[in-house]
């Protein structure tokens, strides 16, 4: 390859909003449910059915916009995209074209090359489609239509960014903002978050965009990167061959890693799309757009200011707690209990980030209740238990959320504190271990911790290991 | 007494008066169906069973005091667009020929909570897309009055279920004329309210932005007393508006001292009937000797009503009838491979000859390229078209003129030349372009003995005021019957 090529990908983000009931009706939004069970003749388009806007939608979508920096469509509509397919019981989907309700919004990111702002053309409303189920047996295909008209939002960015390590950014950045403010949890493997990658290549140094691909399918970040990597090789390959980038929609096959072609723009459909005549305009008051504001949660990039100045805690440290709403909320609730921010930091660093990995966990899983974290550093802290105890402990508590205080007497692990108890023990140590004492008398510094070992090991794990050292070099 | 003579108001009164049991006045419409149906076929769907049996319950209730209302006990007949549980619902159309809905439509549920049973579904234009009722795929409805004419559309079954007195009173449903037009024809009484007094919740959708339900009966006292059974807020509707007020009966005062009427100049033009037009001057002298104030005024923009009504009704109609795909529910063909293959057959059998060339005519005006030119044109179009109704009502309380050019042209004339059809609905168009209310009063017969009807228009949630002036003229003549609703006298 002579030329220096330089990617250019925009994207499309789908978000499932975080509301209890659908969009247009009052079905649950729940996940799990037999087929067709949370519908009714709005969500399966029954003839002379009628939508009806959930507001939550409005709200949770104007507050991403204010959290991006968009401008808010205070006079936004609706509007019919037609199109027919068996998952779409009304054979059009009720979005917004004309009139979405956020724009001209930006975020700003960060990679390892520095900063840089990303910018959002548009955020607009519309309703999920159902679920196709291919029964192969009976040759024949079924539709449930309990997703049908869960509420989405799309979040379309303009081309900035230049490389699979920006796009990554820019969705970790959306993904902390949503989750921040409650509108969605944002999970890619799930569904909940879906990102559609437009990507095109060009000479460094030219003008003119070069045409681009759709890439649908991503699932996890990890897709996305590779995504983006083997589009970028794959528009190379064909310039570099003299050939054209055929403007067309690919999707991409993760466990083979490669693309193929879903549809081309020729037979790209026509929409059709018109005003939504079963709605009425919404007209996002002043008044309500300063209750939208006021109910702004404080965001990542607030939090981190804040623990900054408030607690003295490194920055690595603050970078990983705020990387996730579910583990601010814990340490914030857990220091409002035990107000030693350095020790639940400690926790939340090293041994829930330890267990969350053993266990293949996201952070937003974490179950155990910042009540009984509080309670075991107290333990900690307070000699009940040592260091090697409370670790075993919060094993039990990362899973099980148990009371840490009932757990610890009913196992019979406290410390043993009593002087008298250690010291007797330690003396048998020493009387049956004169080679020891004698390296150690020698100079020997490891023999102490060899002693240390025993003597922990006849007190089966119970003791304060700083005690018994105190009291062997005492002895000796 | 022969009870289907009567209008719903006195048989509703003779009802709760016990002089009259609800099975007799249901007896009573089932026996006329029985004599008439084969001559006019005003219904899809005669549900006797269920009418007797629901005439029991209801008698049960008015006897135990729970129904007191005007219309316990009166049988209706509905349009077979709106949704009724379990009862076929088809549009007139082979396409929902199997279609039983889940859930009854808003405004039906009102009239079964007054207590009024419903004998039946009746015929329409395909998906309300005619003016004839001859586009049904069950047939056509012939008019009372004449059976080799049409008795217009969407609405004529509903129109001629009144007439030949099969029911009490109907419902239909006006896009751009279906209640108006149909109630002249047949010589009956229909009003189309302000867009979104009624919730259309249930009604099966053609132009979601002009549809709206309304009453069909003998006189205008029975409309006001329909409408305000029907008439409400629905929260499952977002386009229902809350009214100030539901009242609608305090209108009917024989009183129009002073009420200005003004007659748009562009109503009486080119194209009207000689016979309709002294018919509907006569009945503005009427209401002149009554002491209204009446004068002509160009009300203007009346040629562009038709090709915007058209553009949008099609536009919205090609997507809301997108859903009829064979998927869910309706006609699926029996012979097929693969998907496109059956959204296409189905379709294309499913649906009649007017129904796809409007679906046609609405996706073609939607296309990109097109979209501007058409459909945004016809939005403007009709901004102006209310503006020009706003600057008249700031002149006039009603505005009045034909509901129709003509009386009810003859069975199989207006589907060869659907340009001329289109035509027909010069005069009600607007009125559901500018979401206002509109009346159709009997005013008269031409040569034929076919019927010829009044339209007055008013100001948006100004019903009152057409009641008013509509309940003033009919004071001053008698309701003409057809000889087919005599039938039942013997």
């Amino acid at each position: 390859m002579s030329k220096q090529y330089e990617t250019v990908i925009g994207l499309e983000v789908h978000v499932e909003l975080a509301t209890k009931t659908k969009i247009f009706c009052s079905c649950s939004t729940a996940f799990g449910g037999e087929p067709n069970t949370h519908t009714c003749p709005v969500c399966t388009g029954m003839p002379g059915s009628l939508p009806v806007l959930n507001k939550q939608v409005v709200e949770y979508a104007a507050a991403v916009g204010l959290a991006t920096n968009c401008k808010i469509t205070q006079n936004c509509k609706f509007d019919r995209k037609n199109y027919f397919y068996p998952d779409n019981p009304q054979n059009y989907q009720i979005s917004q074209l004309y009139y979405p309700i956020c724009r001209d919004g930006a975020v700003e990111i960060e990679t390892e090359a520095g900063k840089k702002t990303v910018r959002i053309h548009e955020i607009h409303m519309e309703e999920d489609a159902g679920k196709l189920i291919h029964d192969e047996w009976d040759d024949c295909s079924l539709v449930d239509f309990n997703r049908s008209g869960v509420p989405l939002i799309e979040i379309v960015s303009e081309p900035d960014m230049r490389s699979a390590e920006e796009v990554i950014a820019y969705l970790d950045k959306l993904r902390l903002i949503i989750q921040y403010l409650g509108a969605s949890d944002c999970k890619l493997q799930e569904g909940s978050m879906r990102a559609d990658v437009n990507l095109s290549v060009r000479e460094i140094g030219a003008t003119e965009f070069g045409t681009r691909t759709e890439m649908k399918n991503l699932n996890s970040f990890k897709a996305i990167a590779r995504a983006i990597e083997g589009e970028r090789e794959r528009q190379i390959d064909l310039i570099e061959e003299g050939k054209q980038v055929i403007q067309e929609t690919r999707r991409w096959d993760d466990a083979n890693s490669c693309s193929y072609a879903m549809r081309s723009k020729e037979d790209a459909q026509d929409y059709r799309y018109f005003p939504e005549p079963d709605l009425v305009p919404i007209v996002i008051s002043d008044e309500w757009l300063r209750e939208i504001k006021e109910k702004q949660p404080e965001l990542r990039d607030e939090k981190k200011a804040r623990y900054k100045k408030e607690f003295d805690i490194p920055d690595y440290d603050i970078d990983l707690i705020t990387s996730s709403k579910k583990m601010a909320d814990l340490f914030e609730e857990t220091i409002a209990i035990c107000n030693n921010p350095k020790k639940v930091s400690n926790w939340l660093m090293v041994e829930t980030m330890r267990l969350l990995k053993e266990h293949n966990m996201e952070p937003q899983d974490i179950s155990f209740s910042p009540k009984n974290l509080a309670k075991l550093i107290q333990l900690a802290e307070d000699g009940t238990i040592n260091s090697s105890v409370a670790k075993e402990v919060f094993e039990v508590i990362f899973k099980e959320d148990i009371d840490p205080n009932q757990y610890v007497e009913e196992k019979g692990l406290k410390s043993v504190n009593d002087e008298g108890a250690l010291k007797a023990t330690i003396e048998e140590i020493i009387a049956a271990n004169p080679q020891s004492v004698e390296d150690y008398k020698n100079g020997k510094q490891k023999a102490i911790g060899f002693l240390v070992g025993q003597t922990m090991k006849a007190m089966q794990g119970k003791a304060d290991p700083g005690m018994i050292n105190k009291i062997l070099k005492e002895l000796l | 007494m022969n009870l289907m003579s009567l209008t719903a108001v006195e048989l509703g009164k003779k009802i709760k008066d016990k002089e009259v049991s609800v099975e007799d006045a249901v007896k009573a419409a089932l026996a006329q169906i029985k004599s008439v149906e084969n001559d006019v076929n005003s219904f899809v769907t005669i549900d006797e069973e269920g009418a007797l049996k629901r005439a029991k319950e209801v008698q049960k209730q008015i006897d135990s005091g729970e129904l007191s209302g005007p219309l316990a006990g009166v049988p209706v007949a509905i349009k077979d667009n709106m949704c009724t549980k379990g009862m076929l619902t088809t549009c007139s159309s082979k396409i929902l020929e199997n279609f039983k809905p889940t859930y009854t439509a808003e405004a039906v549920l009102h009239l079964e909570k007054a207590g009024a049973i419903i004998i039946g579904k009746t015929n329409m234009d395909e998906f309300a897309m005619g003016s004839t009722t001859e586009t049904s795929a069950f047939g056509a409805t012939k008019n009372p009055w004449n059976l080799g004419h049409v008795p217009g559309g969407s609405s004529g079954g509903s129109c001629s279920a009144v007439a030949a007195e099969e029911c009490s009173f109907a419902l239909g449903s006006d896009t751009g004329g279906s209640i108006r037009q149909p109630s002249s024809f047949c010589g009956v009484t229909g009003i189309k309210p302000t867009y979104g007094t009624i919730s259309r919740y249930g009604l099966i959708a053609y132009g979601s932005s002009l549809d709206q339900i309304g009453p069909v009966a003998k006189d205008v006292t029975d409309c006001a007393t329909i409408l305000e059974v029907i008439a409400s807020h629905d929260t499952k509707d977002s386009t229902s508006i809350k009214r100030d007020d539901y009242d609608f009966t305090s209108a009917l005062v024989d009183d129009v001292k002073g009420l200005k009427i003004g007659i748009p100049i562009d109503y009486l033009g080119e194209g009207l009937d000689p016979e309709v037009k002294e018919a509907v001057l006569n009945a503005a002298e009427e209401l002149k000797k009554k002491g209204a104030i009446v004068e002509e005024f160009d009300l203007s923009l009346v040629e562009y009503a038709i090709p915007a009504y058209y553009i949008i009704a099609s536009a919205e109609a090609s997507s809301n009838l997108a859903r009829f795909d064979g998927v869910k529910y309706g006609y699926r063909t029996n012979d097929f491979e693969g998907l496109h293959s059956m959204y296409k057959k189905s379709r294309s059998e499913g649906f009649g000859a007017e129904v796809k060339r409007r679906i046609m005519l609405g996706s073609f005006v939607l296309s990109s390229g097109y979209y501007d030119a058409y459909y945004i044109k016809a939005l403007k179009t009709k901004a102006l078209i209310k503006k020009a109704f706003d600057k008249a009502f700031e002149k006039y309380d009603v505005i009045l003129g034909p509901a129709a050019p003509t009386t009810a042209p003859k069975l199989d004339d207006s589907l060869s030349d659907p340009i001329k059809m289109y035509l027909g609905d010069i005069y009600t168009i607007s009125v559901n372009l500018a979401g206002l209310p509109g009346i159709s009063v009997p005013c008269g017969r031409d040569s034929k003995g076919l019927p010829i009807g009044l339209q007055l228009i008013g100001d948006c949630f100004q019903e009152k005021k057409i009641i008013q002036a509509a309940y003033a003229y009919e004071c001053t003549r008698e309701y003409d019957r057809c000889d087919l609703a005599k039938k039942g006298d013997k």
